[in-house]
């Protein structure tokens, strides 16, 4: 049966429209007022690398949200952390005398946040503490430890990463651009990798349908599917483009290409992905159907500890210095994006692309709004009622699902029998408090309520 | 005669396209203690619910005559102001507060602003005197046992001026030695009080002892009331009552199925409740099933055998489990659910919504869940086989729905039960636990799930049947098994098993106790 229908299509993808009306309507907003353009190609590269962190953080907090609705409050204070030590063991300081070399370096940040994510995960996991409040000891400890780390170290509180000529450094892994060439000069490296990536979107949905057709499956039509990856390559042309005019393929762009592919594929294509989803659905159906749901809680915030170090880095080498007030509220960024791109509060439901889609929406607005010299207090402000109407939208558009819903069982209820008792009652008390937790009754809100049954 | 306190005429309630209620008729007259018996959803907690207000007056037809007047209840606190107040089965007592401050939530002592807690406490310490309860009203609920906890919320009643009491199920989480005392007690506060009780219980040998009239329901409606002044009430009376339907041709036959070997046998199971570590919840069952075979296991709820099951299925449920499994004659120790699934179990939950499906999954997603191996390599899921599996069984299994990708939790609770039925054949076990499985499904549906029973048993696999409908245990199984208050207490072929037999098994008594018996041993002889 063919389902398709395009209203459908336009509101599964209502944050992608929000998303492209918001980012027109910033930028002729930014040319009116203050004759920006918004489009250039340094200003399109920027919003790209400020919310390097967003991306990262965020495929990291999507796995642990899927397992319930379960976050991370420790990644900001974790990327302030990661960073003073980084720049503790990278030059001469008052508490280091011999500098280590750039891989030893990066080994020991590596080796951190395994170590915390992996206490964390067993924290979490195994003796059962909530997530929020185990890391909300994160957040406040390690604020402080890279805090104190930067004040002894060093008379500013802060250290400026070394740059070595010729050898290998952390600007070389993290940040700088891939074949460099001046500004306003086409780099063809990176428009050749833009053009390749647009053919491999357009070869793979075509292939796709194609496969899926020859196997009597039901495809979405043709020119939808044309349309579809014709748009996704125009956006893939238009930051390629932007950034070959900027000096080329920004090295942080294949970190966020890297951990989106990844992180898509262990969520969409396997049984990983699938775990962490059952876990947030219905704790006690996946532990009854054979999975270790301690594990996946473990996996979940040793994951997240891991990517935090690769923000870090990011973070610390793009401002080249490690500080005392790095990642502060990173982990909220990293929340909300998810939020905003439609992944349940609750667990169990959420992709990669809507987590990139609602952190590129609130980089936008971040963005836009600086552009046109609107307050930092009022860009805040925004973002909130931001926050806000996408969760309202995602549990009104859930409510209308149900109240169609309701109407069909209540014909195939006629034979019950033994339902009839004990349905009825909590059908009428779920009517009833429909409007205060319309989302209560369907997910329930306990992050621990798996790990609670999980006792043997 | 003693006064009529309460009539309940002609009571008829409706959910949509169900009659749950049918023209009920109650009276209870003052002072009595009056027993509301009848299977699961025969409709007792349903009247109950219409007597204490939870469905509004207006939801339902007929009266509601009361201490000489018509009452229309529209909540709890209108019913409450009567003096009919209500104590569920589980109990409504928050676990860190004391004694005194549960039973006056929502009544508190002193002026509109300001709680009295010398008074509170005062009063508290009253009340639990009343129900022989010594501990201080200062205690917390937690630190005291489950007993005490049902005398509290017996206290909680009488503090708000209970007249007519109505008790679902008092007993039902308590030990036998707590039970009887909770039982005199109700005999106490009848004599002493004066106070009007209505219990209901599963347990027939506590109503005929504590009872003065017992009214049997069944299929919402009421049966008969027998009064113990004037007669004697045997417990195999109710049975006939509460049972008394007859059993049609709504069970499709097995043909030609083979029982082979032995597949599965458990022996001296005993598991202990995971809170309440001092309880036995199975106590020394020893059951098994052979291939081709499909054994029942019936029993009334909370008679342990969803305990049973899910300790079986890789000790998912339970504490202190002892016993020996052992699968195709080989003895295993199976400590996870996945261990469980790797030796050939599966446990279809009687809780489809609760434990068995992700609702927010797709009947695709949901139907590959408990083998997610059998379609993926190296982790990776291949899409295109899981999709064709999906397909497969919802073919199969005649699952009425748009498409795989359905949600499930928009399937009526039929098709749900396909699904959770799909998910556990993908998972290709040879013996298979099925908890409830036609509960709350329309009779087709039944029909369907029946017939996906008998096709599980001629390919060889070992099915057991938890069940709490007697007719479904006798049409379905080869063997039964008789399960009450954790212990095993009869077994019998299906055809020799007739209703009043089974329920005999169950209080123990009856003229054909030895007839039962026999059957037993013979089954037992013919497996040795």
């Amino acid at each position: 049966m063919n389902t398709f229908s395009m209203k459908n299509v336009l509101k599964k993808n209502v944050m992608t429209i929000a998303l492209f009306a918001s980012y027109f309507l910033f930028a002729v907003l930014a040319l009116v007022l203050k004759n920006t353009d918004m489009f250039d190609p340094s200003i399109v590269t920027s919003l790209i690398e400020q919310n390097a962190y967003v991306y990262i953080l965020g495929s990291g907090m999507l796995m642990c949200m899927l397992t319930g609705g379960n976050i991370d409050l420790s990644v900001g204070s974790v990327v302030c952390f990661i960073g003073a030590v980084v720049g503790l063991f990278s030059l001469e300081n008052k508490i280091i005398k011999m500098p280590l070399s750039t891989p030893m370096v990066l080994l020991i940040a590596i080796g951190i946040g395994v170590a915390y994510g992996a206490i964390l995960g067993f924290l979490i996991a195994y003796v059962r503490i909530p997530p929020w409040i185990a890391t909300l000891a994160g957040y406040l400890a390690f604020r402080g430890l890279g805090t104190q780390i930067l004040t002894t170290a060093s008379d500013t509180s802060a250290i400026s990463l070394p740059k070595f000529d010729g050898q290998l450094d952390l600007f070389d892994i993290f940040a700088g651009r891939l074949f460099e060439t001046d500004w306003g000069v086409l780099n063809i490296p990176c428009v050749a990798i833009g053009v390749l990536g647009a053919a491999v979107v357009v070869f793979i949905s075509l292939y796709s349908r194609s496969s899926k057709i020859k196997k009597g499956y039901k495809a979405d039509p043709e020119w939808f599917v044309i349309l579809k990856s014709c748009l996704i390559s125009a956006v893939i042309l238009f930051f390629t483009i932007k950034f070959a005019l900027d000096g080329g393929m920004p090295v942080v762009v294949l970190w966020i290409l890297a951990v989106l592919i990844i992180y898509g594929i262990i969520t969409e294509k396997t049984t990983i992905g699938r775990h962490f989803m059952t876990v947030g659905g219905n704790a006690e159906a996946s532990r009854l159907s054979g999975i270790n749901n301690k594990r996946v809680m473990f996996f979940a915030y040793l994951n997240m500890a891991v990517l935090t170090v690769i923000a870090a880095l990011i973070v610390t080498v793009r401002t080249g210095a490690a500080n005392s007030f790095a990642g502060q509220e990173y982990e909220l960024d990293a929340i909300a994006a998810c939020i905003v791109g439609g992944v349940s509060a609750y667990g169990g439901a959420g992709t990669i692309v809507g987590m990139v889609i609602g952190a590129t929406l609130i980089g936008v607005i971040n963005q836009g709004m600086f552009l046109i010299g609107v307050d930092q207090n009022w860009i805040k402000i925004v973002k909130g009622l931001v926050l806000l109407a996408a969760v309202v939208f995602e549990i009104l558009s859930k409510q209308g699902k149900k109240a169609k819903k309701e109407v069909k069982p209540k014909k195939v209820n006629a034979e019950a029998e033994g339902e009839a008792e004990a349905e009825p009652a909590a059908e009428e008390a779920s009517a009833l408090e429909e409007t205060v937790v319309s989302e209560g009754t369907e997910a329930a809100p306990v992050p621990d309520a798996g790990l609670a049954t999980n006792e043997t | 005669m003693a006064k009529v306190l309460l009539e309940m005429k002609s009571i008829t309630k409706t959910f949509p396209g169900v009659k749950a209620l049918d023209n009920v008729n109650l009276q209870v007259e003052e002072g009595e203690i009056h027993a509301l018996v009848g299977e699961n959803g025969a409709g007792k907690s349903t009247l109950m619910n219409v007597l204490s207000g939870i469905y509004p007056f207006g939801t339902y037809e007929g009266d509601i005559v009361y201490d000489g007047e018509v009452c229309e209840f529209h909540n709890i606190k209108d019913s409450e102001r009567k003096g009919i107040v209500i104590i569920h089965q589980e109990l409504a007592l928050v676990p860190y507060l004391t004694i005194g401050e549960n039973m006056f939530l929502g009544n508190e002592q002193g002026s509109k602003w300001c709680i009295d807690w010398n008074k509170t406490y005062a009063e508290a310490d009253k009340y639990l005197a009343m129900v022989g309860l010594t501990d201080s009203s200062k205690t917390l609920i937690k630190d005291i046992g489950t007993g005490k906890q049902q005398l509290v919320e017996i206290a909680k009643a009488l503090a708000k001026h209970a007249k007519l009491l109505i008790l679902d199920e008092p007993t039902s989480s308590l030990n036998e030695t707590d039970s009887r005392a909770l039982l005199d007690l109700m005999k106490k506060l009848q004599r002493e009080e004066g106070l009007t009780m209505i219990i209901i219980s599963h347990k027939l040998n506590e109503v005929s002892y504590v009872a003065d009239k017992i009214t049997v329901v069944r299929d919402g409606s009421t049966i008969e009331t027998m009064d113990s002044k004037n007669q004697e009430i045997s417990e195999a009376r109710i049975i006939k009552g509460m049972v008394g339907r007859e059993i049609t041709d709504r069970f499709p036959k097995r043909h030609d199925v083979e029982i082979g070997d032995v597949m599965m046998e458990v022996d001296n199971w005993t598991v202990y409740h995971p809170e309440f570590s001092e309880r036995k919840v199975v106590d020394d069952v020893s059951i098994n099933v052979r291939s081709g075979e499909v054994v029942g296991i019936y029993g009334l709820m909370g008679a342990g055998r969803t305990e049973l099951a899910m300790s079986i299925f890789g000790r998912s449920y339970g504490i202190g489990i002892s016993g020996d499994l052992k699968l195709k004659g080989k003895k295993v120790t199976l400590k996870s659910p996945k261990k469980a699934i790797e030796a050939g179990l599966a446990y279809v939950t009687e809780d489809r919504k609760g434990n068995g499906l992700v609702l927010s999954n797709s009947i695709l997603r949901n139907t590959t869940l408990a083998n997610l191996a059998g379609v993926s390599r190296a982790t990776f899921i291949d899409k295109d086989k899981e999709y064709e599996v999906a397909q497969e069984y919802v073919e199969k299994l005649r699952t009425k729905t748009p498409s795989v990708d359905q949600l499930v939790g928009n399937l009526s609770g039929g098709n749900q039960q396909k699904v959770l039925l799909a998910k556990w054949m993908f998972a290709d076990p040879d013996v298979l636990i099925l908890d409830e499985p036609t509960r709350g499904i329309d009779v087709g549906a039944k029909y369907e799930i029946y017939c996906i029973i008998n096709d599980l048993a001629k390919a060889g696999k070992s099915v057991v049947m938890i069940s709490s409908e007697l007719p479904e245990v006798i049409g379905m199984s080869d063997r039964i098994y008789i399960m009450n208050q954790a212990k095993i207490v009869g077994e019998m072929k299906a055809s020799e098993a007739t209703q009043e037999n089974i329920m005999a098994c169950i209080v123990g008594v009856s003229a054909e106790k030895n007839y039962a018996d026999g059957e037993g041993r013979e089954a037992n002889n013919g497996r040795k």
